[in-house]
């Protein structure tokens, strides 16, 4: 269980500083768009998606109706309904809470790095709540940090911090290129979300995008012979 | 109570859109797994669909950004997926992040 939780450690390294990042500038961002470090610290820790939070940002400073924000975010999560068929089924050695509570942290980079981990052995909870625990105490210190000191960021671009989180995310498309019809699934993806990127906009760019991708796998993919057709080739 | 028709101004009872927000989020989170455990077994079409998700999900988060950013942006990720035929992912993206703030300094 050590090692396990000691794995999970060692993973979420590589995403720390782009979820710092991320934390900061929302926390420097909320804190600019009027909202009491309360309700800064209370988005951080209830809905712990940095979409989600930016989206609810964003959508209060066009002044629109609340209910629009919901759908707002609601859209830029739909991505979350994947994720969960997906990794369930890597999910056997987790308790009914242990699953549930598991689903509530599961932002991209837990759903990615454990969908990686079910790849190569089993998923245990404790390599999940290692990676996970410390992503969210980094989140709430850094969101914090950034509501506080956040005029102090002078120019994020310059070291490129804007960009931490797509390279982070481009290694993890990488590590899962040993997985069946990966290069066709990655075209048709990549090809979807540019074209709905132009046509209907962020963020439905990602699950339309996706939705391409996970379509050619479908097409591509062998229906197994029954056990019982195959006797008779 | 919480007005939801309405545009709201932060103060009184944010927290309440921020609780719906979250709720909101959660369900998303689980939506999946509850839809699919409805199932007793899964078709293998619908097994070769959900092994795709995690490269097409990420796939389509980041094409965006290396496409419309800029050269530098572009290099870098190119850089980034050459990287990881060799270096481990965080090596990989150290490599990619050197090239970005290289580029950048260079006025890309």
């Amino acid at each position: 269980m050590r090692k396990e939780f000691g794995d999970g450690f060692r993973d979420t390294l590589s995403v720390i500083p782009a979820v710092c990042a991320f934390a900061l500038v929302f926390g420097a961002t909320a804190t600019k768009a009027g909202l009491s470090m309360f309700d800064i610290l209370l988005s951080s820790a209830t809905m712990f998606a940095g979409a989600s939070q930016f989206v609810f940002l964003e959508i209060h400073g066009y002044h629109a109706p609340a209910w629009s924000i919901v759908v707002g975010v609601f859209a830029v999560n739909f991505r979350h309904i994947l994720y969960s068929a997906s990794l369930g089924r890597s999910m056997g050695q987790f308790s009914f809470f242990q699953k549930y509570f598991a689903f509530f942290l599961m932002a991209d980079p837990m759903f990615t790095a454990s969908e990686h981990r079910a790849s190569q052995q089993k998923l245990m909870p404790s390599y999940y709540f290692g990676f996970a625990g410390i992503q969210y105490v980094v989140w709430m210190v850094f969101t914090y940090i950034g509501a506080a000191f956040g005029s102090l960021i002078k120019d994020p671009q310059a070291l490129g911090i804007d960009m931490l989180l797509p390279i982070y995310f481009m290694t993890m498309v990488m590590a899962f290129r040993k997985r069946p019809n990966w290069l066709p699934v990655v075209i048709a993806s990549g090809i979807g979300s540019a074209v709905f990127y132009q046509l209907v906009g962020p963020p439905w760019h990602i699950s339309l995008g996706a939705l391409c991708g996970i379509a050619a796998a479908v097409v591509m993919a062998k229906p197994e012979l029954k056990s019982t057709e195959k006797g008779d080739v | 109570m919480f007005d939801f028709l309405n545009v709201v101004e932060f103060g009184d009872n944010i927290w309440m859109l921020i609780v719906v927000l979250a709720i909101v989020t959660y369900m998303t989170r689980i939506g999946g797994h509850v839809l699919l455990s409805r199932f007793k077994s899964i078709p293998p079409r619908v097994d070769a669909a959900l092994s795709a998700v995690p490269a097409a999900v990420i796939t389509a988060i980041v094409v965006p950004p290396a496409l419309t950013n800029g050269p530098a942006e572009f290099l870098a990720m190119v850089a980034t997926v050459l990287a990881c035929f060799r270096l481990s992912p965080i090596f990989s993206m150290i490599t990619g992040m050197a090239v970005l703030v290289a580029l950048r300094n260079l006025g890309l």
